[in-house]
């Protein structure tokens, strides 16, 4: 039951994701200024009504990069939460529906992978593929697998029991057909916050990675690489930085408050 | 067991991945001396270095400092190593000399040796010993410290000189108590560079302990943390002001800025515009890196081995935009690979010889067949700032002309091996300096034989000026011919040639005495603090 505080959480991150998206769906098509376009003439200047944010060290128009920014690091995050969702269902179904060796196995291949900091696994992964966008998308992915298949594996395993998939079962329904047809859709409350908290740990994990410098290659923006550039003019130019930390914490916290709306309890 | 045998599958991985960045650590040693992105000295800042140093009260003896350093030094501090980091070699030069020594007009002046000759066909140099110069140990330096000093960098009885520009020594004879004579396998009239070897005593191994002959001696090093020197009582030359320097090993570039305005450190070079900018307060001095930043490209893969395409970036690129976008403004536009510092050989008239001219540009990639344009991709080092700017300027530049740019951020051992020992890539942003002050230190890398040509630049014109130039005892048909393998380099667009970075030296306002030099030190023994 979604209690009525829930519910005003829920509505709040709600409308914070709604607003973001709209932004970044607009940006997609169209900002005041091309992202990558600089202007020796308007270096570091500040928040002004001809540039919202004021512009970095090359004259960029920082409202525009932020909007790119922010596009770019959604479409990862969306899509690195993509990869570990999809696996997590396959893996952590399989092994929660069919439990003994194989869950074994591959349970323990998870406890190995968490029991690194995830950073420094995906430093492994990008030394394997190399840097840029997608292999990002795919390190990352890659890392998200282990925390949604131990969720989706011990929801099954709690599922398996029931009634409904017993009689199920006795019916003679196949076993993928119970699997991703019956206990699938009642997991859905726990899994939809679980992509919640993926989503926003994603945020985080490719602002670091492209503050490192090895997500996405500039010029184009992103908005990890942008926090990393700021860094250097805190001083002199704080607006920079103070707007690309907005923008990761608005996605980060409109999320936030949607699984925490939805009851999530469980940490990715 | 199964899941024990996987784990420990796993943590072997892991083990392995992690030695593979350790091991990277010495290459990018070996990197920094080839590209040494940071340098001290003089354009502007020669000569106002002085003025702006002086403030108003006098220079006392005594005290000490603590200066910044960006990065940690080479695990040896073996002065003959040459391969060491940039940064290990500034803070040794207050410790060794050699035979000679650089000034800070980037002339030889005697150090260890009092006088020198060198015989009309260069291959024989007869250095005399300077009497009373004693070892940090109190010991006096003999002929026989100088024949093992430089028996050793030039590996004579090894085979394997630790100093590759000493491989052309064929004998070091001590002839009596105060003469050396160097003979020469082949004539080398830049040969007297060479000799800043520094000397050490006979039998010391510098791994055990640091014994040199100059201003400062070595007292303690803490690895990650810094080094520390004392003054040294009885050196022979003038005497330096400083009782004890504390080299501060700071690795992030804000927190060098903060330690300088707190106080914590006193001092520190090799910052860029954007960090001296946020230095109020404090006397800041502007000088030059000496590199050469350019946009090195791989003249042997398409579409750069076509010399019109070449040319066409030169014209489309905009150094002077460069300058002001990335730079702030400061920084000095070079055309070949000489920079300013070296004034005998520097040639300005090269400077602009491909002015910015996008139609110029469009016309000769039609005429090479790249109407359309064409897409490549640009690698860089990812922890040097003032290179991936400039990449990314350019990506902005060359849309102009349809050419499509994508940067490649890598790490510095990554870089060494696959671009400049691999060969694998297009076009590279990054800065070369010389380590000697010599012309070939800058143009030997672009002979077709040279290990180190890694655009694979090969042209027999350039060969044969450069071969007789190294040849020629006479100074103003060598300088003639040098100047001429310059201009062969920006005829040929070999590479688009940018600018050589400026740089900064901060020091709190009670401090004073700092000199650039045209090489990559820091001379301390002219540091004073004001009192």
């Amino acid at each position: 039951m979604i209690t009525s505080r829930k519910n005003k959480t829920f509505r709040a991150g709600a409308v914070i994701t709604a607003v973001m998206l709209l932004i970044i769906l607009v940006g997609a098509f169209w900002t005041p200024y091309d992202p990558n376009a600089m202007d020796g003439s308007a270096k570091l200047q500040p928040p002004s009504l001809a540039h919202l944010l004021g512009t970095d060290n090359f004259g960029r128009d920082i409202f525009s990069r932020v909007v790119e920014g922010a596009g770019a690091t959604f479409v990862i995050a969306a899509a690195t939460v993509a990869i570990g969702l999809v696996a997590g269902m396959i893996i952590g179904g399989l092994t929660g529906y069919y439990g003994g060796p194989l869950d074994e196995i591959l349970m323990r291949i998870c406890d190995a992978i968490a029991a690194f900091p995830s950073i420094l696994l995906a430093l492994v992964l990008i030394a394997l593929f190399g840097s840029g966008r997608y292999k990002i998308i795919l390190a990352l992915g890659l890392l998200f697998i282990p925390s949604f298949s131990r969720i989706v594996r011990s929801e099954v395993a709690k599922q398996k029991s029931m009634d409904y998939v017993r009689s199920a079962k006795l019916m003679g329904v196949g076993d993928m057909r119970i699997l991703f047809v019956h206990i699938m859709p009642n997991i859905l409350p726990v899994l939809l916050s679980t992509v919640a908290i993926g989503f926003n740990n994603a945020v985080l994990a490719e602002a670091s990675m492209s503050y490192l410098g090895v997500g996405v290659q500039p010029p184009d923006a992103s908005l990890g690489r942008m926090l990393s550039e700021a860094q250097t003019y805190l001083m002199s130019a704080p607006w920079y930085a103070v707007s690309v930390g907005l923008a990761i914490i608005l996605l980060v916290l409109g999320f936030g408050l949607l699984s925490d709306g939805l009851g999530g309890q469980y940490d990715a | 067991m199964k899941s024990r045998i996987l784990a420990l599958i796993l943590a072997a991985l892991m083990t392995a991945a992690l030695c593979g960045c350790g091991g990277g650590e010495s290459a990018q040693g070996d990197t920094a001396s080839e590209t040494a992105d940071t340098e001290a000295t003089a354009t502007a800042a020669e000569d106002t270095a002085e003025e702006s140093t002086g403030s108003t009260g006098e220079a006392v003896y005594g005290g000490e400092i603590t200066v910044g350093i960006a990065a940690e030094l080479d695990s040896s501090l073996d002065p003959h190593v040459s391969s060491s980091l940039a940064g290990t070699r500034e803070v040794l030069f207050n410790i060794f000399e050699g035979l000679v020594k650089p000034d800070t007009e980037g002339n030889l002046i005697p150090a260890v040796a009092e006088s020198y000759t060198v015989n009309e066909t260069a291959d024989v140099y007869t250095f005399t010993l300077r009497e009373g110069v004693k070892f940090h140990n109190g010991e006096t330096v003999t002929v026989g410290d100088v024949v093992y000093s430089l028996t050793r960098a030039a590996g004579l009885d090894t085979g394997e000189p630790f100093m590759s520009t000493l491989s052309g020594i064929a004998s070091v004879e001590a002839t009596d108590d105060s003469t050396i004579v160097v003979t020469l396998s082949a004539p080398d009239t830049e040969f007297l560079a060479y000799m800043t070897a520094a000397i050490i005593p006979e039998g010391n191994d510098p791994d055990e302990e640091l014994i040199g002959t100059g201003p400062f001696k070595f007292v303690s090093r803490t690895v990650q943390e810094n080094v520390v020197i004392e003054k040294f009582d009885e050196y022979w030359g003038e005497e330096p002001y400083l009782d004890k320097v504390t080299f501060q090993v700071i690795e992030d570039s804000q927190t060098m800025v903060m330690s300088l305005q707190s106080g914590a450190i006193d001092m520190a070079a090799h910052l860029d515009a954007s960090q001296a900018a946020q230095l109020d307060g404090l006397t800041v001095l502007e000088g030059s890196m000496n590199l050469v930043q350019a946009l090195y490209l791989n003249n042997a893969v398409e579409p750069f081995d076509n010399i019109l395409v070449r040319q066409a970036l030169s014209y489309a690129i905009d150094k002077y935009e460069i300058i002001d976008l990335a730079g702030d403004g400061y920084g000095t536009a070079l055309g070949s690979s000489m920079y300013p510092a070296f004034a005998k050989y520097f040639d300005e008239s090269l400077t602009n010889y491909y002015e910015t001219d996008i139609e110029k540009a469009r016309e000769l990639l039609a005429e090479a067949g790249y109407e359309d344009g064409f897409t490549f991709t640009i690698a860089v080092i990812s922890s040097y700032t003032p290179h991936v700017n400039a990449a990314q300027v350019i990506v902005e530049q060359l849309k102009e002309i349809g050419v499509t740019v994508e940067i490649e951020q890598m790490d510095a051992s990554t870089w060494y091996s696959d671009v400049y020992q691999g060969k694998d890539f297009q076009a590279t942003i990054n800065g070369f300096d010389a380590s000697t002050l010599t012309a070939s230190a800058m143009l030997s890398r672009f002979t077709s034989t040279s290990s180190k040509n890694f655009i694979s630049f090969y042209n027999d014109e350039y060969d044969a000026a450069y071969a007789e130039a190294v040849a020629t005892v006479d100074e103003a048909t060598q300088i003639d011919l040098f100047k001429q393998c310059q201009t062969i380099l920006t005829e040929q667009a070999a590479n688009v040639y940018i600018q050589d970075l400026a740089e900064f030296v901060a020091m709190q306002s009670n401090v004073g005495g700092y000199e650039f030099y045209p090489l990559y030190v820091m001379d301390m023994s002219t540091v004073y603090l004001i009192g």
